[in-house]
C-alpha cells in the first residue's frame, strides 16, 4: 500500500518514525530497534506484536524520548504533526520543551502501570498532580471537576475518587492509570501489554473501554502485546517485530487472513483456535483412544 | 458440586488391564485461609468442597481465573499445603502426609510449577536438579546408573545432547528449555500424575505449543495422569478430554473437553468464553462500539 | 517474567518483603528492561556469588590486609607494649616511631598489640552473632508457626533491649573480664538486627517456588534450608557478619573506654582509656591518641567499603544503572546518539516520574 493510499484510507498521520534504530550501549552494542519505519494515523489503532525481546518496548519508549541507559537512538527521525498543523521533531525537543511534550501530546501506559500508583496518596492527589504540573492555569474545584470527568470517562465510579490504590481491584487500578494518560487530552496514546496481568474478563472491560474512548477522543494508539489474536480483534494495523525489525506490517485482516512473513505465521499458528477445528495439535481426544485401545 | 467425574468404564477397564491404572482423586476439599488485617481476623474461603478424579492415561483441565482457587488445589495435591477439610486420595486409599507415606505419596505425583525462572534454585545446575530427586527416591542406585537416568531424563524431554546441559546453570537456558528442566524433574521419580500448574503461561508464545506438545507426548507414553491447570481456554480444549471450570473457590461446570467450549452451560463459563481474543471477530468491537456512540 | 499472575498462596504471603536472590536479579535487571541484551559474563554457582572487582573493593581489601597484617606482624617487630623503661610522654622520634604514653610504653608496639586485640574481639562476637542470627532469623522464617513465633519473640526483645546499656551492665558484674568474656558479651547482644532481617528474607525465599520444588521432589527441611536457602542467602551474611565486626570492634572501644573493657589485654579502646586517664588531650599527646582512633575508623571505613561490594551482588541494579549511565553518555559524546540523552527521568516508570 503506498502512502497516500494510507492516509486516504486511515486519516492523515499524527506521528511518523523513518529508519529508527536505537542500540543498548553495552559490550559489544547490541541493535535492539533497527531501521524502523512507521506512521501512525490519527484515531488509528496500531498493533505492535511480537515475543520478548524483541524491540517491541524499546521502540515505544523511543518514539516518546523515554529510553533508559544504556539505550540510545542511533540513527532515525521522529515527528509528531500536531492538532493544529504544526510538525514538532521530537529528538531534537530541548529538556523543557521534551517536558511540555510528553504526556500532554503523547502519553504512556506502562505493563502492570496499576501496581505503579502511588501507595499513600488517593486518586484525587494523583490526578491533581498530573493536572496541576502540566495545567498551571487551573483552578482547585476546575481539577476537581476534571479528575471526576475523566474517572467517569474510564467507567470508574467518580465518588471513588478519595480511594486509595489498595481499594481498588487490579481492573480499577488500571483504569485509574489509564484516565491519568487522558488527563491533558493527547493525541497519542501508547500502551504497553496494558491488560496482560489482568484476568480475561476484566481485560475484555478495559479493552472496551479503551475502544469507546478512542471513538469518542479520537486519539491514535500504539497497542503492544504478544497476544496476536487480540491484536487482530481490535487493532486497524498490524505491525509484527523480530529481532529489532518490523517483519510485517499490515491491515489486522491481511495479517490474519494472508501472513507473508514466515514469523508471522508461526505466531499465529501458536495460538489454537478455541471455537474452530482442532488443527494439528499432537493431542487430541481421538489420538488419546487408539492409545488406550 | 460434589459428585466426582466417573471415568467412561471401557477406559478404567483398558488402563487397568495394561496395569496402568490407579487415580489421583481430591475428595470434598476445602481450603480456607485465615487473613489477618490489624486485629480484624476474616476467613477466605479459597477452595469450597471440590471433588474429581484424575484417571491414569488423562488430562484434566482445571481453568479459572487467578483468585479462583486453582493454584491452591494444586498446592493442596502436591502437598504443599494442607487441606482444612477433605482428603487426597491414590488408587482409592488415603494419602499420608508426613514421614514413609508422604514419601511413596511423592514418588507418585509431582508438580510442574508455572514459573521456570523460580522454580530452579539459581545457585544449583541442572544435574542438581534431576540428580536429588531420582536418588531420594531410588536410594539404591550407583551413581553411574543416577548419572546415566538424569541424561535418559533430559533426552525424554528433548534436551540433547544431555551433556551440554548437564553443568549448566538455570539462567544460561531460555524460558522453554528450563521449563523442560521442569518436567524431566517432575518425571525422576517415575510418578505417575503430574499437577502442571499453569506450566506455559510464563514463556514466549511461540513456544508454547512446543513445550504442552512435549507433555502430551510424555503423557500418552507413561500414560501419566495429568492435572492442567490454565486459564487459557483454548489450549485446554485442545490438551485435557475433560474441563473443569472453577470460580470463586467452586467448580462451575465440568464435563468433555470439547463440550464446555462449544457448549457451555453455566453463565461464568460463557462469560470467560465471550472474554477470550478471537481473531475471527476482528473489528466487530470497533462497529459494536461505534454503534453505540 | 515481569507479568505477574496474582495466585492464592500470594494471599498469605503479602506482608513478605520484596526479595532478592543475586541470579534471579541479575537477570531481572537484564531482561526487566524487555529487550533482548547479551549476559555481561556468564558467571556460574559460587563466582557469581564473589564481587565483581572494583575501585571501592581494592581499596576496602587494601585497608583490611594492611591492619590485619600490623595486627599479626607487628608484635614481632615492636618491643614489649608493657615495657615501661621508656622515657615518658616523648614524641615520635626514629627510636620510638609512635612516641611513648605517660608511663613510657611504646605507643607503637600498644597499638600493634592493641590491633591483634581488637580484632580477635572483633571476629568473635561477629562470629557469634552470626551464628545467632541464623538459628533465630533463618530457622524462625523457615519453620513458620509456632517456631517463628518463639524465636521471633527471643529476637524482638533482644531487639528493644538497648545494647551498649545492657553490655555494660553484664560488664560490671565481672570485675576481671577476658576479651573473650568481652566478645562473648557483644556477640549476643547484636545478632538481632541481622536476624529480622534474615527472617524476612528467608520467609520469602521459602515460598519461592524452587524451594516448594525441592519440597514435592521430597527434600526434608534441613536439607532445604542448607542446600536451597542458605546459599542464596550467603551475599546477605557476609554482608552482615562484616556488619557484626565493624560494630562490635566499635562496641568494644567503647566499653574499653568506659573502663569496662577486656582486663586482661590490649585493645584500640583500652589505648584510648589510657591516653584519657593520661590527659593525652591536655598534654597535647597527639601520637597517643591518634593512631588509634584513626585505626578504628580506616578499619570500619575497609570494611564498609567491602559491604557497598557485596551490597552490589545483593542488589545489581547498584552497580548496573550507573554502568549503563556512563556507557551511554560514552556512546552519545562519541557521536553515536542522535537524540539528547534526553531528561534525566525515567527512574521511574510511574505517570509522576513522567509528569513531574
Amino acid at each position: 500500500m503506498t502512502a497516500p493510499e494510507a492516509s486516504a484510507r486511515f486519516g492523515e498521520p499524527v506521528l511518523t518514525a523513518r529508519g529508527v534504530s536505537i542500540e543498548y550501549e553495552v559490550d559489544p552494542p547490541v541493535q535492539a530497534v533497527r531501521d524502523v519505519t512507521l506512521t501512525l494515523h490519527r484515531g488509528e489503532i496500531l498493533g505492535l506484536a511480537g515475543e520478548s525481546g524483541c524491540g517491541k518496548t524499546t521502540l515505544a519508549y523511543g518514539l516518546n524520548r523515554l529510553l533508559k541507559p544504556p539505550a540510545l537512538q542511533t540513527s532515525g527521525e521522529i515527528v509528531f504533526h500536531d492538532r493544529d498543523g504544526d510538525d514538532i521533531d521530537v529528538v531534537s525537543l530541548s529538556d523543557e520543551r521534551l517536558r511540555a511534550f510528553r504526556w500532554s501530546k503523547v502519553s504512556m501506559v506502562f505493563q502492570g502501570a496499576m501496581n505503579s500508583l502511588n501507595p499513600v496518596l488517593n486518586v484525587r492527589a494523583q490526578l491533581d498532580d498530573v493536572l496541576r504540573t502540566h495545567r498551571p492555569g487551573m483552578k482547585k474545584a476546575e481539577r476537581l471537576a476534571r479528575s471526576r470527568e475523566l474517572l467517569e470517562l474510564v467507567g470508574v465510579d467518580p465518588d471513588r475518587i478519595s480511594s486509595f490504590p489498595h481499594e481498588l481491584s487490579g481492573g480499577m487500578r488500571q483504569r485509574v492509570m489509564i484516565a491519568m494518560a487522558l488527563a491533558l487530552d493527547p493525541q497519542v496514546m501508547i500502551m504497553d501489554e496494558p491488560t496482560t496481568a489482568l484476568d480475561v474478563v476484566v481485560q475484555r472491560g478495559i479493552i472496551r473501554e479503551i475502544m469507546r474512548l478512542r471513538e469518542r477522543l479520537g486519539f491514535a494508539v500504539i497497542f503492544i502485546t504478544h497476544d496476536l489474536p487480540l491484536l487482530i480483534e481490535i487493532s486497524d494495523r498490524i505491525a509484527v517485530m523480530l529481532r529489532g525489525e518490523i517483519v510485517e506490517l499490515g491491515t489486522a485482516e491481511s495479517v490474519y487472513r494472508d501472513p507473508q512473513h514466515e514469523y508471522t505465521k508461526r505466531l499465529l499458528s501458536s495460538f489454537p483456535s478455541l471455537r474452530g477445528d482442532r488443527g494439528g495439535f499432537l493431542r487430541g481426544t481421538g489420538a488419546n483412544q487408539e492409545v488406550a485401545s | 458440586m460434589s459428585a466426582t467425574i466417573m471415568p467412561s468404564a471401557d477406559a478404567t477397564g483398558e488402563a487397568r488391564a495394561q496395569g496402568q491404572g490407579g487415580s489421583l482423586e481430591a475428595r470434598n476439599l476445602v481450603k480456607d485461609f485465615r487473613l489477618r488485617s490489624g486485629l480484624k481476623v476474616s476467613m477466605l474461603h479459597a477452595v469450597k468442597d471440590i471433588s474429581f478424579t484424575v484417571e491414569a492415561g488423562r488430562t484434566i483441565a482445571l481453568v479459572g481465573e487467578s483468585g479462583s482457587g486453582k493454584s491452591t488445589i494444586a498446592r493442596m495435591l502436591a502437598k504443599l499445603e494442607a487441606p482444612s477439610s477433605g482428603g487426597v486420595f491414590i488408587d482409592g486409599a488415603p494419602s499420608g502426609s508426613r514421614g514413609r507415606a508422604l514419601e511413596r505419596y511423592r514418588s507418585e505425583v509431582q508438580m510442574v510449577f508455572q514459573d521456570p525462572f523460580a522454580s530452579l534454585n539459581p545457585f544449583h545446575s541442572i544435574s542438581h536438579h534431576l540428580e536429588r530427586p531420582i536418588r531420594l527416591h531410588h536410594p539404591g542406585l550407583g551413581r553411574a546408573e543416577v548419572a546415566s537416568r538424569v541424561e535418559e531424563l533430559l533426552e525424554r524431554v528433548q534436551l540433547e545432547p544431555a551433556t551440554r546441559y548437564l553443568e549448566r546453570r538455570p539462567h544460561e537456558l531460555s524460558g522453554g528449555q528450563r521449563q523442560r528442566v521442569a518436567i524431566a524433574r517432575a518425571l525422576a521419580p517415575g510418578a505417575r500424575f503430574i499437577i502442571a500448574d499453569e506450566p506455559v503461561s510464563m514463556l514466549d508464545v511461540s513456544i508454547r505449543l512446543g513445550v504442552l506438545n512435549l507433555l502430551a507426548e510424555l503423557q500418552r507414553e507413561a500414560q501419566l495422569g495429568v492435572l492442567y491447570i490454565t486459564h487459557d481456554l483454548a489450549t485446554a480444549r485442545h490438551f485435557s478430554d475433560e474441563i473443569l471450570v472453577m470460580y470463586r473457590g467452586d467448580i462451575v461446570e465440568r464435563g468433555p473437553a470439547d463440550e464446555v467450549i462449544l457448549n457451555p452451560q453455566h453463565e461464568y463459563t460463557m462469560r470467560l468464553l465471550e472474554a477470550a481474543a478471537d481473531p475471527e471477530r476482528h473489528g466487530a468491537l470497533r462497529d459494536e462500539v461505534r454503534r453505540a456512540e | 517474567m515481569s507479568e505477574t499472575e496474582l495466585t492464592e498462596r500470594e494471599l498469605h504471603d503479602v506482608q513478605v518483603a520484596e526479595v532478592i536472590t543475586p541470579l534471579t536479579v541479575a537477570s531481572a535487571a537484564v531482561e526487566g528492561a524487555g529487550q533482548r541484551m547479551p549476559r555481561q559474563s556468564s558467571r556460574r554457582g559460587i563466582r557469581a556469588l564473589m564481587p565483581r572487582w572494583s575501585g571501592k573493593l581494592a581499596i576496602g581489601l587494601g585497608l583490611l590486609t594492611a591492619i590485619v597484617a600490623f595486627g599479626v606482624a607487628g608484635p614481632w617487630f615492636t618491643q614489649d607494649p608493657r615495657d615501661s623503661d621508656n622515657p615518658s610522654l616523648q614524641p615520635p622520634s626514629p627510636e620510638h616511631l609512635l612516641g611513648t604514653t605517660k608511663l613510657g610504653y611504646d605507643v607503637l608496639a600498644q597499638l600493634a598489640q592493641g590491633t591483634q586485640g581488637s580484632l580477635m574481639v572483633g571476629v568473635i562476637a561477629g562470629l557469634i552473632a552470626l551464628g545467632l542470627s541464623i538459628v533465630f532469623g533463618i530457622l524462625a522464617g523457615y519453620l513458620g508457626g509456632w517456631g517463628d513465633e518463639t524465636l521471633s519473640l527471643v529476637t524482638n526483645i533482644m531487639l528493644v533491649i538497648p545494647g551498649l546499656p545492657l553490655v555494660m551492665v553484664i560488664a560490671t558484674y565481672f570485675p576481671a573480664r577476658s576479651w573473650l568474656l568481652v566478645a562473648f558479651v557483644l556477640g549476643i547482644t547484636s545478632w538481632a538486627g541481622s536476624a529480622v532481617v534474615l527472617r524476612a528474607q528467608t520467609r520469602s525465599l521459602r515460598s519461592r517456588d524452587y524451594v516448594s520444588a525441592a519440597r514435592v521432589a521430597g527434600e526434608r527441611a534441613p536439607r532445604v534450608i542448607l542446600v536451597e536457602v542458605l546459599p542464596n542467602l550467603l551475599p546477605l551474611l557476609a554482608a552482615q557478619f562484616l556488619f557484626a565486626i565493624i560494630f562490635a570492634i566499635l562496641g568494644e572501644a567503647g566499653l574499653s573506654y568506659l573502663g569496662l573493657g577486656a582486663t586482661d589485654s590490649i585493645t584500640w579502646g583500652t589505648i584510648l582509656n589510657d591516653a584519657q586517664t593520661g590527659q593525652a588531650l591536655g598534654t597535647g599527646a597527639w601520637w597517643w591518641f591518634v593512631p588509634p582512633g584513626l585505626l578504628i575508623a580506616l578499619l570500619g571505613c575497609g570494611l564498609a567499603l567491602i559491604n557497598f561490594s557485596i551490597d552490589e551482588i545483593i542488589n545489581p541494579k547498584l552497580r548496573i544503572a550507573p554502568e549503563n549511565a556512563r556507557r551511554q553518555r560514552k556512546a552519545a559524546k562519541a557521536g553515536r546518539g542522535i537524540a539528547g540523552p534526553g531528561l534525566p527521568t525515567a527512574t521511574t516508570t510511574t505517570a509522576e516520574g513522567i509528569s513531574a
